[in-house]
Formats: C-alpha cells, structure tokens, sequence
C-alpha cells in the first residue's frame, strides 16, 4: 500500500470552474462549435456527491505497451515511423497537490498528421506500424510518462485553409467526476498554435501557454528520445473545515 | 499587497474532436490489438444488485441532427444509492457494478445505449434526499468544454418534486429536459444542445 492508499479520502467541493478560463462553448471561428453550443446559461450549483465522487481505474487494466506507442500497434520487432519522443509530466490539483492513481488517455495522428480512424481521408499515408493510442495511470506522486511520435500538423475543412497544430489528445480523470477533463497538448515554438481557430476558442493567452509543452532537454535520452514535459491541473478541492450542517439552507 | 493565495489555475479544456474515439473507444473506431476492450462498455455482471434498466438517447444539434460522433459517460450511484468511489464515504458500494460507462454515439443514427441498474436515491448537501439520477457528461467535435447533465426518471414523480436541483431551475418548463421518456426497463433520454428544446446543462 503506498501512502496516498492509505490517507484518507477528501470528500470537499470542488473549486468553481473559471470559465472565463476556459474556452466558451459558442465560438464561431470554430464552426462546429455554432450549432452544438448552448445558448441558455448553464445552471450553476454546488458540487452534491454525485460530483465529489468519480471512478477510479486500478492498475489491472493498463497493459505492458499501453504507454508506448512507437509499439503497441507495431508488427513484432518493428516499431513506428517519425520522431521519436517521451511525454512525460505530473497531474496536479490547484492546491498544487500531486493527483495518484489518475487515468489518462491520450490520442493523436501518425508523423504526416494522419489519423487512424474510418471517417478519415486525408491523403497522407498511414504507417501501418502506428496506431496513435494509449493510457496510463498516475504514480503516487502524480507522475506519468508515455512514448511517442511527434504527430504532424494536420489540415481540416473549417475556413478554407485551416490547419491544426501538431497537438495530442489527453483525457483525464482526477477523483471526483467534475474534474472530468479532455484538453490537447501543444508543442513548444510551433508557428501554427497561433494559427489555429481551436486553440483561439481559449480567451485568455496564459491559459494557451499552459497548454504548450517545453522541450525537455534535460530528459532526452542521447541517441535514442527528445522529451516534452506536460503537466496537467485539475479543479482543486475545499477543505471541509465547516461543512454544510443538515439543518442549514 | 498581499500573499499569494498559490493556487494554479486548471487546465484549459478543448474540443475532444472527430476522432476521439482512437483514444476513448479504439474497438468501435477501428483500432483492435491495443487494448482488450473498450473502458466503460460493460457497467454490471450477474451478480449485480438492483433494478435493470436500459437508457437509450441522441445528442441532437440546433439544427434538429443527431451527433453521430459524440461520446457520452455517465457516473451513478449503485441500487441502494452508493456511489462506487473512494471518496463514497457512506458504505461500501455494490462491488459488482462500477458506476460508470462510456458510449459512443453510433456512425449509423447517432444513438447511445448504456446496459445499467436504477440508482438509489442519494443526499443532497443539507440532508435531504435527492431524486434518483444518473449524471451525463457528453463531448464531441465542436464541443469546446464537455456538457454536465442529469437523467432523471419518468416514475418519480413524487421524488422528483422534491428533488433540490430541479427545483432550482427557474422556468418551470426546462426541468422536463431532465426527465427521461420511455417506461421501466428501457427509458430514452434525448440531449438537446441547442434551441426550443435545449436540455438544461450544469456548472457544478
């Protein structure tokens, strides 16, 4: 049992999400955004244990090659096409608290930006050797690291030339349903993020910049792995100092 | 001036995008030999207690089409109202069922089906009793932040009068988006993003 199994489990209310943070649902630069967007306010409540609470995946379910995706949908003793990277990170809370036993999965195109999905046709050619997916849980200090491809810049139908950054996909689950996250990763010194009409959905610039992984020169393995280090924030928690007492509203 | 409160800022979401379903459902997307099975396609087994039920619906768009490339979730508490999390600190939930599942909207007509049992009835902050619910949380292309709802049950009624978050929608009419059609076992649940009918979403 490691020290995080054995505290005790939080229970407070999630921070207020600051949505003038994040990306508002109705951004017409992002076309598809138009007609999938709300238009009535969002109704706004304190977390009940219906959100304090969330799923929690053991290791059980992650594979040997689940962070590896140079392999994991490789031919035996063959290995994917493109640069070679590590991603590696902490998931934190914004007490700064380091989040265990968090899932993570992440997604993203091939070297020449082609996705492996039935619904794609970009004319870029697939490597048959990658397949662009793959998860894995955070150690007890909120630690993860996963190997890759640096994806390319991909090209898609919203104005007449837009393209995407080179980006990956992350999902993430923290501890309680409402920290919920799926976000994209960027790459640092990459002239297209400021291009690109999905990055500018977010308003506020430094919240673009949290988004953006540095090189990390001081983890590439010589001869072998460039590394990015990405950390992700999740809503933090309140203390339960003075709880709600059943009398009380 | 005065300290620095030290706290960071989350991250910021963005659109999970066309092809979420090569990290979320690589199966149903095409990708075998990855993964075993897709996380979140099976909630209970045989020895799960409680009520079976079927919840069927569409991810509709302001202009009345179904999303045939969303992916839902949706987290509940087991029969007797517990949910199946470390933070659950009440009792020890149903060790058979886990609470969540996933779903992807199908290529075909846009439908998600999720196999689960009825939930429990569970608090609200103050003590009372909250109707019985099942939280949904939906992304896709052109969602920028994913979308919190709530399912409530047609045969509720009484709980549902009393239930502390329906009673704080303000136009009495949008708590109907919460409640699902059908009848036991199989209930239907349409979400609808935008326009005359828009279900009501949540910032919780």
């Amino acid at each position: 049992m490691s020290d995080t199994e054995n505290r005790r489990p939080e229970t407070g209310a999630f921070f207020q999400r600051d949505r003038d943070w994040h990306p508002p649902a109705f951004a017409p630069g992002y076309k598809t955004s138009v007609l999938r967007s709300p238009r009535k306010a969002l109704l706004s409540l304190d977390n009940t244990i219906s959100e304090i609470t969330g799923p929690v995946f053991g290791h059980s379910i992650i594979g040997e090659l689940d962070n590896d995706l140079i392999h994991n949908f490789a031919k035996p003793g063959e290995s994917a096409i493109g640069e070679r990277i590590i991603v590696h990170g902490r998931v934190l809370d914004e007490r700064g608290r380091p989040v265990a036993g968090a899932l993570l999965e992440f997604w993203q195109a091939n070297a020449g930006g082609r996705y492996r999905h039935k619904k794609e046709s970009y004319l870029a050619a697939l490597d048959p050797n990658f397949g662009g997916c793959g998860r894995t849980i955070t150690d007890e200090n909120g630690y993860y690291v996963f190997r890759t491809i640096r994806p390319g810049a991909y090209p898609w139908p919203n104005g007449v030339n837009d393209w995407r950054p080179a980006h990956i996909h992350f999902s993430v689950f923290g501890h309680g349903f409402a920290q919920r996250l799926i976000t994209q990763m960027y790459f640092e010194g990459d002239p297209m993020i400021w291009k690109c009409p999905i990055v500018g959905t977010i308003p506020d610039r430094r919240a673009i910049e949290q988004l953006i992984a540095p090189l990390d020169w001081a983890n590439t393995i010589p001869m072998d792995s460039r590394a990015y280090k990405f950390d992700i924030v999740l809503r933090g928690r309140r203390s339960t100092f003075f709880e709600n007492r059943p009398e009380g509203n | 001036m005065v300290q620095d409160l030290g706290y960071l800022k989350e991250t910021a979401s963005q659109t999970a995008g066309p092809y979420v379903h090569i990290g979320l459902t690589p199966n149903f997307g095409g990708i075998s030999g990855v993964f075993e099975r897709d996380l979140g396609s099976v909630m209970v087994n045989d020895g799960t207690l409680g009520e079976r039920i079927t919840v069927t619906g569409r991810v509709i768009d302001g202009a009345g089409a179904p999303l045939k490339d969303a992916v839902i979730e949706i987290w509940q508490a087991d029969a007797a109202g517990l949910y199946n999390s470390p933070s659950e600190t009440r009792g020890a939930a149903d060790p058979n069922f886990t609470g969540w599942g996933r779903c992807p909207t199908s290529a075909e007509d846009g439908t998600f089906v999720f196999e689960t049992v009825k939930p429990g009835r569970v608090p609200f902050k103050d003590g009372r009793l909250m109707a019985p619910h099942i939280t949904l949380w939906i992304v896709a292309r052109g969602i920028n932040i994913g979308l919190h709802t709530r399912l409530y049950f047609p045969d509720e009624a009484a709980a549902n009068a009393e239930d502390p978050l329906l009673q704080r929608i303000e136009h009495r009419h949008r708590a109907e988006t919460l409640v699902a059609g059908g009848q036991a076992p199989n209930y239907l649940f349409d979400i609808h993003l935008q326009g005359e009918k828009e279900t009501v979403f949540l910032d919780i």
